[in-house]
């Protein structure tokens, strides 16, 4: 029990893990008619990623550019399957060649491409949602972390890696549908994924198995693992001499952020109906990292709302003020990075945590424990002052 | 009853009991509302006895905007028009406009939210064959009705769309017959811009060319989207000396396509070039002088001398200022409204299944295109045109077919 809740971050770890829950299963279902719901799923799924983001560049210090590339593998797998399944010989009886999928026909292939077939299986699907991108991540991280590669450079890379991705997606569009992506996806093993009632119950496992991420990444974050990520970020070198291999840590974490990811991606499939290149670039993949920025990128909690807000922004701006709503949200992401540069989790941090301990009064508790997600270190006890770039490694 | 309650009544919170009778009241109110709607309605459309709401989704943000901005100025002229002439079936029509924002999945959201939310009538939108890919699985499955504006590859037929612009067969062959006989042309160089649209229509170009011109395909070609750098092209080009260059080379591409051409000394004195894709916005950027000479294959041009036509480009100018130009997806666009007005008024109702039902055989006389009418396939028949470019930014018809069926799905073709 006490080891729970130490994994939980104690009882604020509770507190905030249980507010958000209430929040996402009870409180959005209850109000929110079948279509917002539908779209808070789909914020949910960029939640994945910046909850990967928060492990990854937030306690790893390995600022990744390009987790739209394990988004859209995952996303990608979740589509080929369900593609192949909306491809049955009875309704694309129109095409030259039915029982493959509507774009290969337009771009006269005759035959189901060797790399499809597999995607006819559920299983292997729903094994290469999670093996591919994580494979993709071991061997960019191996090549990159075990020759030291790192910091802007690491970036760098992430970026070519998702311009390159995009570009082999867009040019393969026998194999990939080009820019139009996988589109018209109907069922999943004959179950209607279009239904109003498939879409709540969709919503529910995608948040449970947010909250498993969460949990997992909480479980990293509290071990012996997290306060090697967090002192590698700080002072690499030292962490090296003492004995360390420092890159297999960065190659774990790496390939974690990717594993969420791809997880967000296929549940991203299943709940909006298609997948298309348009997640995979340079531009997503940096959107994905400003929720994690807005949110905190501290607080694993913090990604989540993170993702909400700027998802609802972007949604809610863009309904009612179609020819501004761009600038809108540029104005919120200056604002985000200028005053609050630890985003939403920095902001309870500096002003939430007082008013709430004006209100309940138990300042003692309240200051003794850590915030949701956020648990210092000694090393980062002595550093709260400073600015997040000095942070940044 | 009363016991009943009582009992559980003390642990029910009353701002729950509060909220239940507010959202109840809320409840009756809307299903008030609709049970005022006559037979126009029986879907529980945002129909009421004065007001018909429609859609409006295309990207007023982002890559494709510039395209887009003619279609969405037309539809509202065409909606205007509509309206100061006694709106439909009585009724005034409001526009709920949404932003795809360039991007395809915020075109299937909003979609959605027009169709689910906001119980549109109907959706003028769209403009990429992506977004409209990305939108069909919406309007199929809440059973909506979305007039789409550009010309495109065909292969596609949807229930719930009524294709206004040309599919690929009506705006490829007759040009390509033209071309051949008008300039003896035998060889072809085929390039494009490397999505479904150029690939499709160069596909169905070689077969023509191959199998009814007899001619030959010397060369083909595709570049990335936004692709600016066609030095190595135009040498291929120089190389093979084809008698026509056939290009489908899209968006910002173009400006670098043709002032590169022009720079490498390659003009209408020395090479035919036919392109499918450069209206009068195009060549806004481009810059007439930059183009003068060659084709563009087309339904509509501006300077297309017609009654009809010159009532809609002075209304437009009259509205969005007389340096504005007009070409053929803002045309096509134009039509939407106009299009959905005669089939709603043919079924008598707003319901989609009516309108649908009621939309095959629908002409429209008075389009600025001419005369078109719906055909079964929900695509139009019309002409094609061939467009001269003109240094001032406008195109010469030097060219017109007779209204040409549309067969989005050519057999021979595929």
């Amino acid at each position: 029990m006490n080891a729970l809740n130490k994994m939980l971050g104690g009882r604020q770890g509770v507190v905030g893990l249980l507010i958000l829950a209430t929040l996402i299963l009870v409180v959005f279902p209850l109000t929110l008619d079948a279509f917002r719901l539908n779209m808070v799923g789909k914020y949910l799924t960029y939640a994945f990623v910046a909850v990967g983001l928060v492990l990854c560049w937030g306690y790893g210090g390995i600022l990744s550019l390009g987790q739209g590339v394990f988004f859209g593998l995952g996303g990608y797998c979740m589509a080929m399957f369900l593609k192949l399944e909306a491809s049955d010989p009875e309704s694309t009886k129109i095409q030259s060649t039915p029982g493959i999928p509507d774009f290969m026909d337009w771009n006269q292939i005759t035959e189901l491409p060797w790399l499809w077939v597999p995607f006819h299986s559920f299983t292997f699907t729903v094994m290469a949602v999670i093996v591919l991108p994580v494979l993709l991540a071991l061997i960019i991280g191996v090549a990159l972390f075990r020759r030291r590669v790192g910091d802007v450079y690491f970036s760098i890379v992430t970026q070519a890696i998702a311009l390159i991705l995009t570009v082999l997606i867009i040019g393969q569009q026998g194999l990939t549908g080009g820019i139009n992506g996988i589109t018209d996806l109907k069922t999943l093993l004959g179950w209607d994924i279009r239904s109003d009632s498939a879409r709540l119950l969709l919503y529910f496992i995608n948040a449970g198995l947010l909250f498993g991420c969460i949990l997992f990444g909480k479980f990293i974050l509290n071990s012996k693992l997290g306060r090697l990520l967090m002192a590698m970020r700080d002072k690499e070198e030292r962490v090296r001499f003492s004995g360390y291999d420092v890159a297999a840590f960065k190659v774990f974490v790496y390939c974690v952020a990717a594993c969420f990811s791809a997880i967000g991606g296929a549940m991203f499939a299943l709940q909006v109906g298609f997948m298309s290149p348009s997640f995979v670039g340079i531009v997503p993949s940096i959107e994905m990292v400003i929720f994690a920025a807005v949110g905190g990128r501290m607080s694993l909690l913090g990604a989540v709302y993170g993702s909400l807000l700027v998802n609802y922004g972007k949604t809610y701006f863009s309904e009612s003020f179609p020819e501004l709503w761009l600038y809108l949200m540029g104005g919120l992401f200056i604002a985000v990075v200028m005053y609050f540069p630890n985003g939403l989790a920095g902001l309870w941090e500096s002003h939430g945590r007082k008013w709430l301990s004006g209100v309940t009064r138990k300042p003692a508790t309240v200051i003794a424990s850590p915030a949701p997600g956020i648990t210092p270190t000694p090393a980062l006890a002595d550093k709260k002052a400073a600015s997040p770039l000095e942070i940044q490694p | 009853m009363d016991s009943r309650l009582t009992g559980p009544t003390r642990f029910f919170p009353r701002r729950l009991a509060l909220g239940t009778a507010a959202l109840s009241l809320i409840a009756a109110s809307v299903f008030s509302q609709m049970t005022l709607a006559d037979d126009a309605n029986t879907t529980g459309l945002a129909v009421t006895p004065t007001e018909v709401t429609v859609g409006q989704l295309h990207s007023a943000t982002g890559t494709m905007a510039i395209s887009e901005t003619g279609s969405i100025q037309a539809e509202r002229l065409a909606i205007d028009q509509i309206n100061a002439s006694g709106g439909i079936l009585g009724r005034q029509i409001k526009i709920v406009q949404e932003d795809g924002a360039s991007d395809w999945p915020t075109f299937a959201e909003k979609a959605r939210k027009l169709l689910v939310n906001d119980k549109v009538a109907t959706v003028f939108g769209c403009w990429t064959s992506a977004s409209r890919k990305a939108v069909l699985p919406v309007f199929e499955k809440e059973n909506g009705l979305l007039y789409y504006p550009t010309f495109y590859e065909g292969l596609e037929q949807s229930k719930n769309v009524i294709y206004t612009g040309q599919e690929a067969t009506q705006q490829i062959l007759a040009s390509l017959d033209w071309i051949a006989k008008t300039k003896g042309a035998k060889t072809f160089y085929l390039i494009g811009s490397d999505y479904i649209w150029p690939r499709t229509s160069m596909k169905i170009a070689r077969k023509h060319i191959e199998n009814v011109l007899h001619g030959t395909v010397v060369g083909e070609d595709y570049y990335p989207l936004g692709n600016t750098q066609f030095g190595s092209l135009i040498n291929k080009v120089k190389l093979k000396k084809p008698d026509v260059v056939f290009a489908a080379v899209v968006g910002g591409s173009n400006v670098a396509f043709y002032k590169q051409l022009k720079a490498a000394g390659v003009d209408s004195t020395k090479q035919t070039l036919l392109t499918l894709s450069v209206t009068e916005d195009e060549l806004l950027g481009i810059g007439g002088e930059n183009m003068k000479g060659f084709y563009a294959s087309m339904k509509y041009f501006q300077s297309l001398d017609n009654p009809n036509n010159k009532a809609f480009v002075e209304a437009f100018k009259a509205k969005y200022g007389k340096d504005s130009v007009m070409g053929d997806v803002t045309q096509a666009a134009y039509l939407g409204p106009w299009l959905w007005k005669a089939a709603v008024e043919k079924a008598g109702s707003f319901d989609v299944d009516k309108v649908v039902a009621a939309s095959p055989g629908i002409e429209l006389k008075t389009a600025p295109e001419g005369y078109v009418k719906i055909h079964e396939n929900h695509h139009l028949w019309s002409k094609t045109r061939i467009g001269e470019v003109q240094a001032d930014g406008q195109f010469k018809v030097v060219y017109e077919s007779e209204l040409i069926e549309p067969n989005p799905f050519p057999k021979g073709y595929q």
